[in-house]
């Protein structure tokens, strides 16, 4: 099996964030950059696919040379091959996954990984947006999979349950927390990603349809009233979010 | 501008979030001198479609054959796009829905329009829409505006105010979208309900617990105090990666981001991201010993003191404050 798995590189989850002068970024002083949480279970799940049926894994991250850091991860974890789509211009969802398609329709995999969603603009969209691209079908938010018979079979999180999707490969899956547990990268396998070629190519440029006006902190919110210390405070606790808050 | 919402249904029932977005598109459309289109999409829907009158629809649509009955990304998001080109629509409103969230992006590639996904509020600015979105988990928000002739947004649910119906009943127009099997080639084949649990994505009231309980069974009590008050059980990261919950239930940045009207966070010490997915609350009240917790920073109301012995009491308080 011909396996892709699309990775980003996005500030670690602990990070605190502040935005940039310009108004419009953050500022990445100090900030660690990391795998995203999600993409880093999509390349596990493409890892054992490839360990249950041989083939190989392909890991894809479109930006940056600091990309090539977390290109670096998923060879550590085991990928086989890693490609920078290098282009560091601002993009939205449209414009990266537009990227990804054309290069993922060149070596048209039979099955292609994406995390849920990067935690950095949490749009959720690249993986099935690339579906379209593509004209393949997609499972998103997957916790389940199955891969039998050109099929996928998936558990996907819905409000209140799961719905269980199937689809014919190839097929684009998008990964949810629950799917499997990542792997930790071995000494050897660090050391052997260290010296691993990243292929570097350059997308097509495309114009982003979504302009951000302005980035900003939410509204702060100031400290509240410390009911009290033990369980006497409990009857004013109710008291006040029912006739103060009035939430119940 | 003329807006087409989707209005999600599940077994025939409409969801809260289906109206939110249909009164947003009213709300839009009054400021624009525009009209309000709502689809429906299923199986024998067109009884219950006519309700969407009540939220502000001047027409609705429904397109319905028995393989719709079931959710598929590719049918329904053609027959969305279809009918926005049909009707020749500028706006797409979804609902940030597991169904939503899967469909729009597909929506929006079929009809080359950017997409402004969990957008929390949509302002008419000239002849654009400027939507607010959290980014980062929740620790920014990023206003951003859309170039594209057709426009997407997908809506944050319990965010935008469905509002009352008003009762009215529109006639509802069933329209033939011409589909074939390859419409279908990803298709929910089977829903697994959790029994009749709320989710933490869609409670109005959410209770959090976290590591300071100390145990799985400590949970209990999150379970008897959210029963008590009729929300849903939320956890933090830490347990959620301990075993003791399941992901669906963790709240913050890798889990899912509330904005419930009461969020009560017990023996969470409120770590960055789990206050990114939790702080745009309405209101929210914090139980921990430790008087330092970083929650105490955003909490409204605050009861410094051991869990174990504020939440039985809380429970049994609400009880007798609501009746039960």
């Amino acid at each position: 099996m011909k396996l892709a798995v699309c990775i980003n590189h996005v500030p670690d989850t602990a990070a605190k964030i502040t935005i940039a002068a310009d108004g419009k970024n953050i500022d990445k002083t100090g900030i660690t950059f990391v795998l995203n949480p999600y993409d880093e279970i999509a390349v596990e799940e493409c890892l054992r696919l490839k360990e249950k049926n041989s083939g190989e894994v392909i890991a894809i991250s479109l930006g940056g040379d600091a990309h090539k850091e977390t290109l670096r991860k998923a060879l550590a974890m085991g990928v086989d091959k890693a490609v920078l789509l290098k282009d560091d211009s601002p993009r939205d969802s449209f414009s990266v996954s537009r990227a990804l398609a054309d290069y993922l329709k060149e070596i048209s995999p039979d099955a292609i990984f994406f995390g849920k969603q990067s935690v950095d603009s949490d749009d959720a969209a690249v993986g099935t947006m690339v579906a379209e691209m593509l004209g393949l079908p997609s499972v998103s938010v997957a916790v389940r999979l199955e891969i039998a018979n050109g099929t996928a079979i998936a558990e996907r999180e819905i409000e209140g349950g799961k719905e269980k999707v199937q689809a014919t490969l190839p097929a684009v899956i998008t990964a949810q927390k629950g799917l499997n547990e990542p792997r930790y990268p071995s000494l050897k396998g660090i050391m052997a990603a260290k010296s691993k070629p990243i292929e570097e190519k350059v997308p097509a440029a495309t114009q982003p349809k979504i302009e951000v006006i302005a980035l900003r902190k939410p509204p702060s919110k100031s400290a509240g009233k410390i009911v009290g210390t033990d369980s006497s405070a409990v009857s004013e606790l109710v008291r006040l979010l029912h006739e103060e808050a009035k939430v119940i | 501008m003329k807006i087409l919402a989707f209005a999600e249904q599940r077994n025939n029932k409409f969801k809260k979030s289906s109206f939110e977005v249909v009164r947003t598109a009213r709300t839009i459309a009054d400021q624009t001198d525009g009209e309000v289109i709502a689809l429906v999409i299923g199986d024998q829907v067109q009884t219950i479609a006519s309700e969407l009158g009540g939220y502000g629809a001047q027409r609705v649509l429904a397109v319905q054959q028995p393989k719709l009955e079931k959710y598929s990304s590719t049918a329904y998001s053609k027959i969305i796009a279809e009918v926005l080109k049909k009707e020749q629509g500028s706006v797409v409103l979804l609902s940030a829905t597991a169904m939503g969230k899967d469909c729009a992006p597909r929506v929006a590639v079929k009809l080359d329009a950017g997409m402004g996904s969990d957008c929390i509020v949509l302002k008419v600015e000239g002849e654009n829409i400027i939507a607010t979105r959290p980014v980062y988990g929740g620790k920014a928000l990023a206003d951003i505006k859309i170039n594209s002739a057709v426009k997407v947004f997908t809506l944050r649910p319990n965010v935008f105010p469905a509002g009352i119906s008003s009762g009215t009943a529109v006639r509802v127009e069933v329209v033939d979208i011409p589909l074939i099997d390859s419409d279908f080639t990803s298709l929910a084949v089977e829903t697994i309900q959790a029994s009749g649990k709320l989710d933490v994505a869609e409670a109005d009231i959410i209770v959090s617990g976290g590591r300071g309980l100390k145990a799985a069974e400590n949970f209990k009590m999150i379970e008897d105090l959210a029963g008590a008050i009729g929300g849903a059980v939320g956890a933090s990261r830490a347990v959620v990666d301990a075993g003791w919950r399941p992901h669906s239930e963790q709240v913050g940045q890798t889990g899912k981001t509330v904005s419930p009207s009461l969020y009560v966070a017990v023996a969470i010490s409120g770590a960055i991201q789990h206050l990114a997915g939790m702080s745009s609350s309405k209101y929210i009240v914090a139980i921990n010993k430790d008087k330092d917790a970083p929650i105490f920073q955003t909490a409204d109301y605050g009861i410094i003191a051991d869990a174990f012995e504020i939440v039985p009491a809380l429970t049994q308080e609400i009880k007798k404050l609501l009746g039960k």
